[in-house]
């Protein structure tokens, strides 16, 4: 679990509440690389088949999301920053799922 | 003056109606959109990298351990930025262009990786001419490269610009910024590549 150590933000008249300190910084990637190491130690279990879908997906969506909360500040910016980046992303999942069906179903 | 009108702190960033600065909503919207982009080369790729009528194919070329540790790199370099970014705003100069310098060498590394990689595809006979993968694949992980540097074209301005009086200054953090917040983009743009592109093309289990 990463602890959240927080320090007094820069000064800017962006709202923050305040960042992340360099060990927390340091702690995440060392998740990030944990993350990365199960990720490709998962990929040689070809027991699991297309099970590794939802597995892989969801580590790489935890990896995601530690980048955009805790290197992008998200978690401690202004809500607007974050619901903007939130409805491109929902947007880009949906343009992938729309793109792929309409080519399979009426490629 | 009415509070829509921007004005001037003496730091140097600008007031809003909004209460945001205008620069950071911007990136944040390019960067929005810059996903839908990179969104449609991704389904793009997942939609014909299985036409392929002659190969190579995925797993004729792809090297996990190789893209692994290019993974690594660029991971690593997004927490330098961010260190290069705290440095910056505690007032550390000489620790802000030592963390932006690794930074930029750390994409330069990806970099170097891609081409590696590209010109090993190319002596395996896959080029963006070859078939549907290529073309895809070429595409996709291109306008990564391309992003990327970009990037490293903007951290080594930025470290250039550190040496300048006034040009990089912990008042003006906001430059440094909007330059960290995209390479991290880059790196979670490469997170998707990686899993999607990388580890399901070659995953065995699916055959």
């Amino acid at each position: 679990m990463i602890q959240q150590q927080a320090e007094p933000g820069p000064q800017s008249n962006t709202v923050h509440t305040g960042h992340p300190t360099p060990a927390t910084y340091f702690k995440v990637a060392m998740t990030l690389v944990v993350i990365t190491a199960v990720e490709v130690g998962v990929f040689y279990i070809t027991e699991l088949g297309y099970g590794i879908i939802p597995v892989l997906a969801i580590l790489s969506a935890v990896k995601f999301s530690l980048v955009a909360m805790f290197y992008m500040h998200l978690k401690y910016d202004g809500t607007v920053f974050s619901a903007m980046f939130v409805t491109g992303v929902a947007l880009t999942v949906a343009l992938v799922f729309a793109l792929i069906g309409l080519f399979e179903f009426f490629g | 003056m009415a509070n829509a009108t921007a004005i001037t702190h003496a730091e140097g960033h600008e007031a809003t109606s909004t209460g945001l600065n205008s620069r950071k909503l911007l990136m944040w919207a390019f960067l929005g959109s810059d996903c839908m982009f990179f969104g449609t080369l991704i389904a793009t790729y997942l939609i014909y990298k299985d036409k392929s009528l002659v190969g190579p194919f995925p797993e004729d070329v792809f090297s996990i351990p190789v893209t692994s540790v290019s993974t690594f790199v660029l991971l690593m370099s997004s927490m330098s930025m961010v260190l290069a970014y705290s440095s910056l705003t505690r007032g550390n100069i000489k620790g802000f262009r030592i963390w932006i310098a690794s930074t930029a060498l750390m994409g330069m590394t990806f970099l170097a990786f891609q081409t590696f990689e590209f010109r090993d595809f190319a002596q395996h006979g896959l080029t963006p001419k070859t078939n549907l993968f290529g073309t895809t694949f070429f595409t996709l992980t291109g306008f990564h490269g391309a992003h990327v540097t970009g990037g490293v074209i903007w951290l080594l301005t930025l470290f250039f610009l550190s040496f300048k009086s006034g040009g990089v200054t912990p008042e003006r953090n906001l430059d440094v910024d909007l330059a960290a917040l995209y390479w991290h983009f880059v790196d979670v743009v490469w997170i998707v590549i990686f899993t999607v592109v990388y580890l399901f093309g070659v995953f065995e289990g699916f055959n």
